[in-house]
């Protein structure tokens, strides 16, 4: 620690801090208001940029330095110790209480806090449906898929659409829903199966963005930028639900069906097709060799992650009773990335993590909300370059040969 | 006859930005293989602080052509200083990493630069100065092709030019080839690796900045967000005229440049953008390595 603070270090961050306030000099100091022609010198902010990076640059060589030991301790077949979360989760005795401690407060929350505090944490469940689903197709089989939300959109519209010119409920959108969200998904894998990380990537973007587009300019079946208002909330058995009441009814569905979902990805995960998209996620050229069809495989990375987005896109569509094309910009499907690699790609206590943080931080630090998107940004540049694996990082089932009569993890 | 020719001067001019900006996205990939995310938002901020700069400068009283000089010099070093600075901050420590960590850190970074402008500016749409003079010579023509689309067309040719130039003859441009067709051996044979990535991010980040003042001194209006589309409409021209090479990034932009152009004008203009996304598509799957690109296999 002490060598951090030696001359030669200061003066690396005297030069950075030098280099930073020149850097945002102009589109941070100075605004033009060009209506009335004056202009505007916002002197405090070129101070807080200089300090604070000058600070921020000891901080940031020293993660560096400290991402550098990492990995050379690794190399050198040295054990690293077991992230705090996953210390607690291999200890049943800590485990077990705190899990029953999460489903009660889960349970009771919405008698607890105020329904606005439901619907906040409602938004925050559909994010971590959103995740999981994402995970399927970043965490496990390695596509980057920033068009995410054109499958979320999907099943939005779909329920609105179904419910506004045939009157269908939510009950019977839902798994529509789903198959929609599947059948997109199909049809958005078939093309781009031949194109390489980076490629895709930018194709999926391109179609997320082509079906925004065509949402807010095809008047006729989408209602255009103005949406579709006034979709019933889900029919509890016929009866009227106060506005209370419905709110706590969509949490408890949206708890069923993030329980539905981890159950879900933690069976496919360590299934057949799972591995599968594990090894193609790691090397394609050699999971290919193995013989595992790569069309099919990616296939049903792409479906299986689009229907928990089509699903969660219906349930949507019921809380907010309005959707329009705004809600489905490529901001959006940032913001489920950002979720995925936070909380850690592949591992869905991560995800789940992730997106709580990422949801809920901005709801109840009203003075950060207004830096939120700055911050995504910043979150993905800085687990990149220093916690790739995320805050909890993913484990490999581990198969040992115990000798012939003993067969176990 | 008279509106054929409108649209494929628009298609030109158009074609002329896409292809400034895709010239950055093209030398990057050739030499690191890493799609620059935030290649677009280099851009915006390089027309932001021509606005910027402009603004100033014409409250102080400068005449026009000097402010033209200095915005654009201020533009293009900002926007190269930038682009160093991205270059050493979010891709530099993940050069050993997956491809997938650069990418996602590259659209953090987008994400972030967007957002900051919008932090530190405002999010409404600035009206920006026409800078450019409008040139009397040209005034038989003026319902057809505007000064500004001739300096921007003339511009983006000179670039392109110049740039071919410094990758074929000099040292530098030798050490680019070099390092983009094996890095490994490039740094054996002497070549300072690091020193030639970031100059290619530099020169690439100018080439974005003049595309930006150009731009935004035709349309005159700028906010944060016009560098998301641009990046990927640029990204979309590089790729179709093959990713990595100068004057297929030239071409590609101006096939762009001329679908969109005639699409918007004989088709209908509600869905401008959905062309190029539509286009992009079409290119990747049936023809991924562009038009002049060459396919590579991948060995193992």
């Amino acid at each position: 620690m002490m060598r951090i603070f030696s001359l030669e270090e200061i003066k690396k961050s005297f030069f950075t801090c030098l280099w930073f306030g020149f850097l945002t000099f102009p589109i941070m100091v100075v605004r033009v208001n060009t209506i009335e022609d004056v202009v505007e010198w916002r002197w405090n902010n070129l101070i807080i940029v200089v300090f604070g990076s000058f600070f921020l640059s000891f901080l940031w060589r020293y993660m560096i330095e400290r991402k550098e030991a990492g990995r050379k301790k690794a190399e050198s077949g040295e054990a690293e110790k077991k992230p705090l979360v996953r210390r607690i989760m291999d200890n049943p005795r800590i485990y077990r209480p705190l899990l029953a401690a999460v489903a009660i407060f889960v349970l009771s929350f919405p008698f607890l806090f105020s329904s606005y505090q439901t619907n906040i944490m409602t938004t925050a469940l559909i994010y971590v449906m959103l995740g999981l689903g994402l995970n399927i197709v970043i965490g496990l089989a390695g596509l980057l898929d920033l068009g995410y939300v054109a499958f979320y959109a999907a099943g939005a519209y779909t329920y609105a659409l179904l419910n506004y010119h045939f009157g269908l409920g939510f009950w019977t959108v839902l798994p529509l829903g789903a198959v929609v969200g599947a059948i997109m998904g199909i049809l958005l894998g078939f093309p781009v199966l031949r194109l390489r990380g980076d490629y895709l990537a930018i194709v999926t973007l391109g179609f997320g963005e082509i079906i925004r587009l065509v949402m807010e300019n095809w008047n006729e079946f989408s209602f255009g930028p103005s949406g579709i208002a006034n979709i019933p909330r889900p029919g509890f058995f016929g009866m009227d639900l106060s506005l209370t009441a419905a709110t706590n009814y969509i949490y408890y569905i949206m708890i069923g069906m993030v329980l539905i979902t981890i159950f879900f990805v933690n069976r496919l995960q360590n299934s057949r097709i799972g591995r599968a998209w594990i090894a193609l996620r790691e090397d394609e050229i050699a999971c290919q060799a193995m013989g595992i069809d790569k069309t099919k495989t990616k296939l049903t990375a792409f479906s299986l992650g689009a229907t928990w987005a089509g699903m969660a896109g219906v349930i949507f569509a019921a809380k907010t009773t309005f959707i329009n094309p705004a809600s489905f910009t490529f901001l959006e499907s940032a913001i489920i990335l950002c979720i995925v690699v936070l909380g850690g790609m592949g591992s869905i206590v991560g995800v789940i993590l992730g997106a709580l943080v990422l949801i809920l931080l901005p709801e109840y630090l009203r003075a950060f909300s207004d830096y939120r998107m700055v911050l995504f940004g910043a979150t993905l540049v800085l687990m990149m370059v220093f916690r790739p694996q995320g805050l909890v990082s993913d484990v490999r089932r581990v198969y040992q040969f115990k000798g012939a009569t003993e067969k176990g993890e | 006859m008279e509106y054929f020719f409108e649209l494929f001067f628009s298609g030109l001019t158009r074609g002329s930005i896409y292809a400034l900006i895709a010239l950055g996205y093209t030398m990057v990939y050739g030499i690191i293989e890493l799609i620059n995310f935030a290649h677009g938002e280099i851009y915006m901020i390089g027309a932001f602080t021509a606005l910027i700069v402009a603004g100033v400068l014409s409250l102080l009283g400068f005449n026009e052509l000097s402010i033209l000089a200095l915005a654009a010099l201020a533009a293009v070093v900002y926007s190269s200083a930038y682009g160093y600075t991205i270059e050493k901050m979010a891709y530099k420590p993940l050069r050993k990493a997956p491809r997938l960590s650069a990418l996602i850190s590259a659209i953090g970074m987008s994400i972030f630069l967007q957002n900051y402008v919008l932090l530190a500016q405002t999010s409404d749409f600035l009206p920006f100065p026409s800078l450019i003079p409008d040139f009397h010579f040209l005034e038989p023509i003026a319902h057809l092709i505007t000064s500004a689309e001739v300096v921007i067309v003339v511009t983006t040719a000179v670039v392109m030019v110049i740039l071919s130039f410094l990758i074929k003859f000099t040292r530098l441009g030798k050490a680019m080839r070099a390092t983009a067709q094996d890095k490994d051996m490039a740094m054996l044979m002497g070549v300072n690796v690091n020193r030639v990535i970031s100059f290619t991010f530099i020169i690439g980040s100018a080439t974005a900045a003049i595309g930006g003042v150009l731009i935004a001194s035709h349309i005159g209006m700028i906010n944060f967000y016009i560098g998301f589309i641009a990046g990927i409409k640029a990204f979309t021209a590089a790729v179709l005229g093959g990713i990595g090479s100068v004057p297929g990034a030239v071409l590609g932009g101006l096939v762009l440049g001329w679908t969109e152009s005639f699409a918007t004008g004989y088709v209908s203009s509600d869905y401008e953008d959905v062309f190029a996304f539509t286009l992009l598509v079409l290119i990747l799957i049936f023809r991924p390595e562009g038009i002049l690109g060459r396919s590579t296999t991948q060995k193992v």
